[in-house]
């Protein structure tokens, strides 16, 4: 009986292992910019190039920052969930358009809807480097001092809206 | 047809030869989160161009190895390095595969040893021991030229 037993704990531990392992998401890397000031910047808005928008602008308020492109074929996947919440006017949003032709950016807005107070320009994707972004579209909550405080790597579902982004906007809020 | 608008052109080659040289040799240091498995001196996604467009201006700012590691670092997390710095964290990934081989060679000797007891000498009996013999002169004789 014993010598069944061996292999057969070393084998329900190896698929414990496998069972958590491949579960994992390997595109959701933590952030190491959680915790942390959003980097500064100043960019040119995409409705009105020569008006500009910086982060510091929004001290005292919660805001999301939410990178996007029109050729992010999974921006389409969350944008109806932008464009509710935007409505909902619990929080606000605001885009960085990041490596995007202008009028292609415009289009799609136009297309799909815009849930955004604004977008910002980032045609070379120099900002999207001080974020950290590797995979459109991501979102980032903000505090009021600045902070961030989650990254939502990857569309922006329901229910990382209402488990995770909801619930963390309302505390922040307090 | 071509398509103007989305033929990419191909990435400009850097004029200088040390920088380009140099920026090799970080960015193969680096991970390229977009295809994970290839580093960032190998890959073409879009973002490694514009990673070593930054590696390259930061050469040129005369940044150092280190300070421009730590730029990536300090954006991507630890996991943008193939060489991830022993800490805290990383300590079973550092030394969890020798802990694994300690674990084998322990199971082993065990085993060798355990088996060893259970070996008992097969000896033949004297009819099979005539059989034997009887059998390897037939076989001889066969073998002959």
């Amino acid at each position: 009986m014993m010598r069944y037993m061996l292999p057969l704990g070393i084998f329900i531990v190896l698929v414990a292992f496998l069972a958590v392992g491949l579960n994992l998401n390997p595109r959701e890397v933590p952030s190491p910019l959680v915790g942390k000031p959003a980097p500064a910047f100043e960019l040119p808005q995409l409705h009105a190039p020569e008006a500009k928008f910086a982060p510091k602008d929004m001290q005292g308020k919660v805001w999301l920052l939410n990178v996007w492109a029109s050729w992010c074929v999974s921006c389409r996947q969350e944008h109806p969930i932008l464009v509710e919440l935007a409505k909902s006017g619990i929080v606000p949003i605001y885009g960085l358009n990041y490596k995007d032709p202008r009028d292609d950016a415009l289009k799609w807005l136009k297309q799909f809807g815009d849930p955004y107070v604004l977008s910002i320009a980032d045609v070379e994707g120099r900002v999207g480097i001080d974020y950290g972004v590797y995979g459109v579209p991501e979102t980032y909550v903000i505090d009021k001092a600045g902070v961030i405080r989650y990254k939502q790597i990857g569309p922006v579902t329901q229910d990382v809206l209402e488990k995770t982004i909801l619930p963390l906007v309302a505390e922040l809020n307090k | 047809m071509v398509n103007p608008v989305l033929a990419k052109e191909a990435a400009p080659l850097a004029q200088d030869e040390a920088v380009e040289k140099r920026m090799v040799t970080i960015s193969v240091e680096l991970r390229c989160l977009v295809c994970q498995n290839e580093s960032l001196a190998a890959s073409r996604a879009d973002l490694a161009q514009d990673l070593r467009r930054e590696i390259r201006e930061q050469i040129g700012q005369g940044k150092s190895d280190k300070e421009i590691l730590d730029f990536m670092v300090g954006r991507y997390g630890d996991f943008v390095r193939y060489r991830p710095p022993l800490k805290g964290t990383t300590m079973l990934l550092w030394f969890g595969p020798f802990l694994l081989l300690v674990a084998g060679v322990i199971g082993l000797v065990l085993y060798l040893r355990r088996r060893g007891k259970h070996i008992v000498e097969a000896r033949l009996s004297a009819e099979e021991q005539k059989k034997a013999e009887a059998l390897l002169k037939l076989g001889e004789s066969e073998n002959r030229p």
